[in-house]
């Protein structure tokens, strides 16, 4: 550009020209995407029509308000949690028992950790709770000796069919995500911790199982999630949780549509807050790791708050 | 310069001795039949070409690795072993971890514990296995930064260090359990190579102070300054050994000789 030449020749009052001499826009006639137009207004149609379609169904919205915060109802969330937190804490337990188990050098406990696993992963949990649940037919007593004995209704209760029906499949889950995590720590830092004088358990437990934990909590945060979910299937064993709490209300209110919608709402806002919780362990555990950590959603909104009141650019 | 090793150390008892040490992988034979002794106070160096068995060598001497055929001995005491009559009874874990306590090692690859800081990786070990109270570890972890040159990098984390920095906090680790024996695999290999002089200034400062070391290093500069003994290492056996001078500027074997033309 003959622009440029002509400044150059003016060494003094060369950089301030080039900050009032700002490089000439492009302006050209844009691409017009046609297919976005069509797809956006497909899309909408189709919203459109089914918001109209429940507009026009016989839907009772203010059932849902109404009996949102129902004794029957809260009774049941308070159980879908209490189930979870139970079923997982089984899970995770014996997961990390059955781990340690697969990994170890004694080829017995590897292998029945490696059968359980594939047996619990290899059938669906609702034939599980089933089974559980069914037991009874078989089973006429409960005797385990001079510690315990009952008959066997007594024993095995709806709760107690949804534990170990939700927890022992979740174990196995559980079982191949801590063996992945252990799997991923540096043999080195076996080897180092070794050569220091630790025992295979100290190790294990002061250095390896820390940094596995960065590789397990993620997905474990995701079965947690996936296990609030699936507790509902306890329905199949008259253990009264969020859905079937719903579902009673619905019979003597005869509002089945609008139960399962508040039943919905429920699970939705109990899953938003395990993802936060999730957000923050997984910060937790990065220690170390990674040089700094992302800032939390917390404060990103109170950096983007108090750059509002400055002109942009004003970092600079 | 160099500490000449004085003939009561020799006449003692060697602080490792190997007779005759096999060691194979399934079916690549490594180590084919090693003897050396190593004297109390020594630096021995073992260099060699890569896959000639020095550091499964090093290894054995902690029982990180197990010896096929032969004997290994630390201090008067079997590696891994106990001998009653003429029958060898294999070490419990508990016991080979023990025996490891006297033992210091520094890797190639530093291997520091990431989600520790540089002053936790070194109480670690005194205080989980050596039963210290924090403070006491706590106050020889600082003397020991501040011996390698990093006192001002205690509550940094492993990712934050040098690599330099990283291999040091590894030595002081490694000297926390206070060993009468330090084993270093190939410590600068890893390095970039302003970062080496660093480590080599601590292994030589550790050398004055009369530690047993036995080094496998491709540092010949090292092994001629500091070190007491050197051995040549090529294929699983000792091709030759001596004073590092007189092995580094006068090599006898034609495997040697080749070596030390690439490397020099």
């Amino acid at each position: 550009m003959t622009v440029d030449i002509h400044k150059s020749d003016g060494p003094q009052d060369g950089p301030r020209d080039v900050t009032r001499v700002a490089p000439e826009s492009i302006k050209a006639i844009p691409v017009r995407h046609y297919g976005r137009y069509v797809s956006a207004v497909v899309a909408i149609g189709v919203l459109v029509a089914l918001v109209y379609a429940f507009a026009q169904g016989d839907v009772n919205w203010d059932a849902v308000p109404d009996y949102f915060f129902d004794s029957q109802i809260l009774t049941g969330v308070k159980n879908t949690v209490v189930i979870t937190v139970l079923a997982m804490l089984l899970g995770v337990v014996l997961g990390i028992v059955l781990a340690v188990m697969r990994l170890s050098k004694n080829p017995v406990t590897s292998a029945i950790a490696w059968f359980y696993i594939w047996f619990f992963r290899g059938t669906p949990v609702y034939v599980q709770l089933l089974v559980w649940f069914n037991l009874g037919i078989v089973f006429e007593y409960i005797n385990l000796g001079p510690i315990y004995k009952d008959e066997w209704s007594s024993f095995m209760t709806p709760f107690l069919c949804a534990l170990l029906g939700l927890g022992l499949n979740e174990a196995a889950y559980m079982a191949e995500i801590c063996r992945a995590g252990l799997q991923s720590v540096d043999e080195g830092q076996t080897e180092a911790a070794h050569a220091l004088g630790m025992s295979h358990g100290r190790t294990l437990r002061r250095i390896v199982v820390p940094q596995a934990m960065r590789v397990i909590v993620p997905p474990t945060g995701n079965e947690v999630i996936n296990m609030l979910k699936t507790s509902s299937l306890a329905v199949a064993v008259q253990y009264t949780e969020l859905l079937r709490a719903t579902q009673n209300v619905s019979q003597t209110s005869g509002a089945t549509v609008e139960m399962l919608f508040l039943a919905a709402v429920w699970y939705m806002i109990l899953t938003s807050v395990l993802s936060i919780g999730q957000y923050y362990l997984e910060r937790y555990y990065a220690r170390g790791s990674s040089r700094s950590l992302p800032p939390t959603p917390f404060q990103r909104i109170r950096v983007n708050l108090l750059s509002l009141g400055r002109p942009k650019g004003g970092v600079a | 310069m160099t500490r000449t090793v004085k003939d009561s150390d020799m006449n003692g008892t060697p602080m490792v001795r190997a007779e005759g040490v096999h060691k194979s992988f399934g079916a690549a034979h490594i180590l084919k039949g090693i003897d050396l002794e190593v004297a109390p106070r020594e630096v021995f160096c073992l260099i060699g070409p890569s896959g000639s068995g020095k550091s499964t060598f090093l290894r054995c001497i902690n029982h990180l690795e197990k010896i096929n055929a032969g004997r290994l001995s630390v201090d008067g005491e079997l590696v891994g072993y106990r001998q009653k009559g003429d029958k060898l009874y294999e070490l419990k874990d508990s016991e080979v971890a023990r025996k490891r306590r006297d033992i210091g090692m520094v890797f190639q690859r530093f291997n520091l514990f990431p989600h520790m800081t540089a002053i936790e990786n070194i109480m670690e070990a005194p205080v989980q296995v050596g039963g210290e109270t924090k403070a006491v570890a706590r106050a020889r972890a600082e003397r020991l930064l501040d011996r390698v040159g990093l006192a001002d990098k205690a509550g940094h984390y492993p990712s934050r260090l040098s690599g330099g920095q990283q291999q040091r906090v590894a030595i002081a680790r490694a000297l926390a359990m206070e060993p009468k024996l330090m084993l270093f695999d190939e410590p600068t290999s890893a390095l970039d190579p302003e970062l080496v002089g660093d480590v080599l200034d601590v292994m030589r400062d550790l050398a004055q102070d009369g530690m047993t070391m036995i080094v496998v290093t491709h540092e010949m500069g090292f092994a001629r300054e500091v070190g007491d003994a050197l051995v040549f290492m090529d294929d699983g056996v000792v091709v030759e050994s001596g004073h590092p001078r007189e092995v580094l500027t006068n090599p006898q074997h034609d495997r040697t000789k080749s070596f030390l033309s690439k490397v020099l």
